[in-house]
Formats: structure tokens, C-alpha cells, sequence
């Protein structure tokens, strides 16, 4: 039992920081639809973003929240400049294109992200500096909880929120479901569309710098190629939950969070990376449209 | 039949060729040089073969390697085998060929099963999902290799008995080619180019276009198999590393860079990746950084947005000639 829960909270929060991800994945593929491979790369970037902040103030000789709130907020500031690039350089004269083009890119991009990442920061794994410690575990009888573990479910939850609330109660979000319904009807109504598409890509960049960093601190080992994985992973999550569907690349990632977890934990870690590949193969197969999503008939 | 001969003598005349350069070089040429020409040759059967599915039938798919190592973990399994129970079928030169042409067809026909298992779920639906779903599946046919020890594991796999050579790996290209162009010059190749073009038009034309995306990408996978044969009899040493992404990715950027829907692109621009790795090699020594990469993917993003057609286009190095030739015929 004790076990069991241990694998639970594991799992809940390897699921928030998928789903920190995913939320990228799916807002850029409810827009744009394109699977934007580099999304990845810009969390593993939001990783190096808060190891350089952090020993660029000395940030790690004064753990604090102030210290953590500080690297999260130039992680996810750097990160959006980095999505706002990649939009505007790789992607935006190719909106007219066929869509494999589009995908070819993607792919470059993401791998020019990590092999550039390999050549800047070298390509062993880097010690991700703690900013924040709590030394006592929160016990309950014989379960021990990392507190950080929790802290890390905490921010992601309020980041979530605090995504929900942009996309459901403001003028920008708006926007944004109005584009990608459809993008000509948008413009009509005066929506400037590649600027809410630039604004969906920072957003969605945002959210996968703070992954970067909060990952950082439950896993402090980062690397130049560590994105590429979580990153397909999410975007399982987010096919999972229904792609362009908020609440349900959310589900999904704590669905996928979790069933790593219970795999690892009960005996066959060396599945793990095969697991998510094998869970979206029987979606494709059985419910393509995920588990919250709609159908949209094409049309010509 | 005259047309038919007409249209047959440049065939007939490569093979002619594959012949005399088969007996020229072998043991002749420096066996750095030829090496280099071997992989070309490799290469370029697996850039073809990646065009049908990318560059005719408009599906992207980044599991070549994936492929390709399915064909070569076959093959070699089965020759070893071979090879500890009737040494005489791998060392009489009599018979080791056609030993060696089953095989090759065997590790075909299983790479293009997996093809047909990965690419049904995948291909039901748009695009975008083969490139995931095969992405995935290198990943996984790694994993497996990894774990099954009757292959070597991570040890990777030695003593794979040498059948492959020059003859054979030219061979297969030229008939890779050969197959594709008849085959999008076919009803069946028509269906491709339909889907590629436009899969609702195609639909509403009749055209299966799920059956015609699995059939083009099962059959970029029987050849992706082949090649991975072929591989594996030159170099007699089989690694799971030898066959990750990067190596898919290769292929992919061959491809792009000759053309999407260009066989003659996708042969000359596997001959000058691969040339250009070796020329490169000297700095990457030099300076004990991996370039290469990231120029691959600098240029495969510069292509896309300069040059989206890659060097070729959709045309044959062969329409070039014949229109400076004036005999203009529509191909």
C-alpha cells in the first residue's frame, strides 16, 4: 500500500511536468496543426536558461523561494523569446506550404536546437543547481513524501490554472479559439492571426521553461538531449487526452505520468520509453480522437 | 515490343554497367575508397526507397533506420544460422548466391510485414501521425534489439559471414530504381502521386488512400529491409546504435536535398552526403566536435525555406537532358 502511493505521487508529478509540455503540443497543433517537434528542445533549453540565471546570481549559495521564482521567471520569459523565434524564422513563411514541409522543418529545427545545444553547452550532463531545498520529508507513519515533488505538482497546477484563465477569460484567448476555429473567419472579424499565433507559441514556450527548470529540480542531471524524449512523450499525452484540447492533454499526461510510474515501479523499467509509443499506437487504433477530443471533418 | 526494348536499354545498360564495375574495382580500388562507395550505394537504395513513401506518396515517415535494421537483424540471424549448420551453401561460390537472394528477399518481406503492422494504424489518419508512430517504432525495434541476447544484445552481433559486394549492392540499387519508376508509372503509382497531391480529391476519385499509403509505405520498407541486409553482409558487425535516429535522419535529408518525387536526386544527393561525411571527418578531428548534425538540420531548414523542392524538384537528372536535346517527351 505504502508502495502504491509512493509510485502515485511519483507519478503525479512526472504527469504535471508532461503536462506542462503537452499544453504547448496541443494549443500549437489546435492552431497551426502542426506537431511542432521543437517544442522538446525549447523545455530542455528552459533547463539551461535556469542553470545559467542560477550561476549567474550565485543563486545556489542562497537557496530561496525568491530564488526559484526568479530562475522560473527568466526560464519561461527566455523560452518564449525562443518560440516567438522559431514561429517567426521556421515557420511563418512556410504557412502557404505543403504540410510535410512544414513538418520537414519542424524536425530541423528541433534537432539544430539539440546538436547546437550539444556544441554551446556540451554534451555531458550538467549538475542542475539547487535553489530550493527542503531538508525533512513530509512522513505520514512509513510513507515519506520529497516535499519538492509536491512543490513541483503545485506550481504546475497553478500554472495550469493561471493558462485556463488566459484562454477562457480574456481577450487574447478569444483570440486564440477564434484562430484556430478557423483562420480566415478570424481575420475577418479582425483578428490579427499571426500575431495570436505568435502569442500561442510564447505562451505555450512559457509553460515548457518552467517544465525545464522544475524538472531540474526533482531530476537536477540535465543534458542537451534531454528534450527530445519527454517531448514526443507529451505530445503522446497530448493525443492521448485529444489533440487541441486543454483539459484533455492535461488527463492525458497525468494518465501517461502515471502508468510510467506503476511500469517503473513494478518491475520493468527498461519498457519505460517503449511505453508511451505502444500506449499511442492502440489509440490510433481504437479512438483517434483521443479521449476528450471532437471529430472535425475536413473540409476542401 | 520495340517500345518496350526502348524503354528497357537504359535498364539494360546499368545492369551492363554494374557488371563491369563490379569486376573493374572489387580488389582493386582501395578499400577505403570502396567502403565509402558501398555505403553510397547503400545509402542511395535507402534514399530511394524513403522517396516512395516521402517524395511520391507525401507521407513522412522517420523510422527508416527502424526498418533497415529489422532487414539486417533477419538476414544476419539466418545466415549465421546457415553458416554453423551448412558452411558449404555460404562458401561454395556456386551456391552462395542464390543463398544469399533468398535471404536478402526474406529480410525484404519481414521488414515490409513490420511496415504493414506499423503503418496501418498510423496511416488511417493524417500524416503527421506515420512521422510520430515511426519515430516511435525505431525507438522500440532499438529497445527489443537491445534486449534479445540470441542477436547480441548491446554487444551487437560479429561474425556475420560476408556475402555481400559490390555486384550485389549496385545490383539492388539499380533494380530499387527500376521497381519504384515502373511502379509510380503504374495505376498503382498514379494512386500515390493522387494522395500526395490532394487525399479528399483522391478520395472522392475512388482511390483507396489508405490501402494506397500502406501499399507505397510497405514497399519503401521492403527495400529499407534489403538495404539493411545488404548492410549487414558488407560490414559483417551489426550494433543496435548503429541504427538510431540520426541515421534515419540521414536518409531523410538525402532525400529532401535531392527532391521530393526525384529518384536521380535522391541517388546523387546520397552520393554527396555521403562523400561530403568523409570530407568532413578531418575537421570533426580537428576540432573534437560533432558538426555534422547540425548542419544537416541547417540545411534541411535553409532547404525548406529557400528551396522547399529540394535540388531536383519533382524532375529526373534524365528530363534535364532531354530537353536540351529538344526531344521534349512528357514523362
Amino acid at each position: 500500500m505504502i508502495e502504491f502511493v509512493q509510485h502515485l505521487v511519483n507519478g503525479l508529478s512526472l504527469g504535471a511536468i508532461y503536462a506542462l509540455i503537452a499544453l504547448g503540443y496541443t494549443m500549437v497543433f489546435g492552431i497551426l496543426q502542426l506537431i511542432n517537434f521543437a517544442h522538446g528542445d525549447v523545455y530542455m533549453l528552459g533547463a539551461f536558461i535556469g542553470m545559467y540565471t542560477s550561476r549567474a546570481f550565485h543563486l545556489a549559495d542562497h537557496p530561496s523561494v525568491w530564488a526559484l521564482l526568479l530562475i522560473l521567471f527568466t526560464a519561461m520569459t527566455g523560452c518564449a523569446i525562443v518560440g516567438f523565434l522559431i514561429e517567426r524564422i521556421a515557420y511563418r513563411p512556410l504557412r502557404k506550404s505543403p504540410r510535410i514541409n512544414l513538418l520537414i522543418t519542424a524536425v530541423g529545427v528541433s534537432l539544430f536546437l539539440e546538436f547546437s545545444g550539444q556544441l554551446v553547452f556540451g554534451a555531458d550532463p550538467k549538475f542542475f543547481p539547487q535553489v530550493f531545498s527542503i531538508n525533512a520529508d513530509f512522513s505520514f507513519g512509513e510513507l515519506k513524501i520529497n516535499p519538492l515533488q509536491v512543490l513541483v505538482f503545485g506550481i504546475s497546477i497553478t500554472l495550469m490554472t493561471i493558462l485556463q484563465t488566459i484562454i477562457y477569460k480574456t481577450r487574447a484567448g478569444r483570440a486564440m479559439r477564434a484562430a484556430s476555429f478557423s483562420h480566415d473567419l478570424a481575420s475577418l472579424m479582425g483578428i490579427p492571426t499571426d500575431r495570436v499565433i505568435s502569442f500561442t507559441f510564447m505562451l505555450g514556450s512559457a509553460l515548457a521553461g518552467a517544465a525545464g527548470v522544475l524538472v531540474g529540480l526533482i531530476y537536477p542531471k540535465i543534458e542537451p538531449l534531454m528534450g527530445s524524449m519527454p517531448g514526443l512523450k507529451a505530445f503522446v499525452a497530448a493525443v492521448l487526452g485529444g489533440i487541441g484540447n486543454v483539459t484533455g492533454a492535461v488527463v492525458g499526461a497525468l494518465i501517461l505520468g502515471l502508468s510510467e510510474s506503476f511500469l517503473v515501479g513494478y518491475g520493468y523499467p527498461t519498457f519505460r520509453d517503449a511505453l508511451a509509443f505502444a500506449l499511442l499506437i492502440l489509440i490510433l487504433l481504437f479512438k483517434p480522437t483521443g479521449l476528450f477530443g471532437s471529430k472535425r471533418t475536413e473540409k476542401v | 515490343m520495340s517500345h518496350g526494348l526502348k524503354t528497357l536499354w537504359p535498364w539494360l545498360a546499368a545492369v551492363a554497367g554494374v557488371a563491369v564495375f563490379h569486376f573493374l574495382l572489387t580488389d582493386r580500388l582501395d578499400p577505403y575508397y570502396f567502403t565509402i562507395l558501398m555505403y553510397a550505394g547503400i545509402n542511395a537504395t535507402l534514399a530511394v526507397s524513403l522517396n516512395l513513401v516521402c517524395g511520391f506518396t507525401g507521407q513522412f515517415s522517420m523510422g527508416h533506420a527502424g526498418f533497415m535494421s529489422v532487414g539486417g537483424y533477419v538476414s544476419a540471424y539466418i545466415t549465421t544460422l546457415i553458416a554453423a549448420s551448412h558452411p558449404n551453401w555460404i562458401d561454395d561460390p556456386n551456391i552462395a548466391p542464390t543463398v544469399f537472394a533468398c535471404v536478402l528477399m526474406i529480410a525484404g518481406i519481414a521488414s515490409a510485414i513490420m511496415g504493414y503492422l506499423v503503418g496501418l494504424p498510423s496511416l488511417r489518419l493524417r500524416g503527421d501521425y506515420l512521422a510520430i508512430v515511426t519515430l516511435g517504432f525505431g525507438e522500440i525495434i532499438r529497445v527489443i534489439v537491445l534486449n534479445v541476447d540470441a542477436i547480441g544484445g548491446a554487444r551487437g552481433m560479429p561474425n556475420i559471414p560476408a556475402l555481400s559486394g559490390f555486384g550485389w549492392v549496385f545490383g539492388i540499387l539499380v533494380l530499387t530504381i527500376f521497381v519504384t519508376w515502373r511502379l509510380i508509372h503504374s495505376r498503382q503509382g498514379r494512386e500515390f502521386l493522387a494522395v500526395r497531391e490532394d487525399e479528399i480529391a483522391a478520395e472522392a476519385m475512388g482511390v483507396n488512400t489508405t490501402s494506397a499509403k500502406v501499399r507505397a509505405f510497405a514497399t519503401g520498407a521492403f527495400f529499407a529491409g534489403v538495404s539493411g541486409a545488404l548492410f549487414a553482409h558488407y560490414l559483417r558487425y551489426l550494433n543496435p546504435q548503429t541504427f538510431d535516429f540520426n541515421r534515419s535522419f540521414e536518409v531523410i535529408i538525402m532525400v529532401v536535398l535531392g527532391g521530393l518525387g526525384s529518384l536521380t536526386g535522391s541517388v546523387v544527393a546520397a552520393f554527396f552526403l555521403t562523400i561530403l561525411k568523409e570530407l568532413l571527418r578531418p575537421l570533426q578531428e580537428l576540432t573534437k566536435l560533432d558538426f555534422r548534425m547540425v548542419i544537416y538540420s541547417a540545411l534541411l531548414i535553409v532547404l525548406m525555406l529557400t528551396r522547399p523542392n529540394g535540388l531536383f524538384g519533382t524532375k529526373e537528372i534524365t528530363s534535364y537532358f532531354k530537353g536540351k536535346f529538344g526531344k521534349g517527351d512528357s514523362a
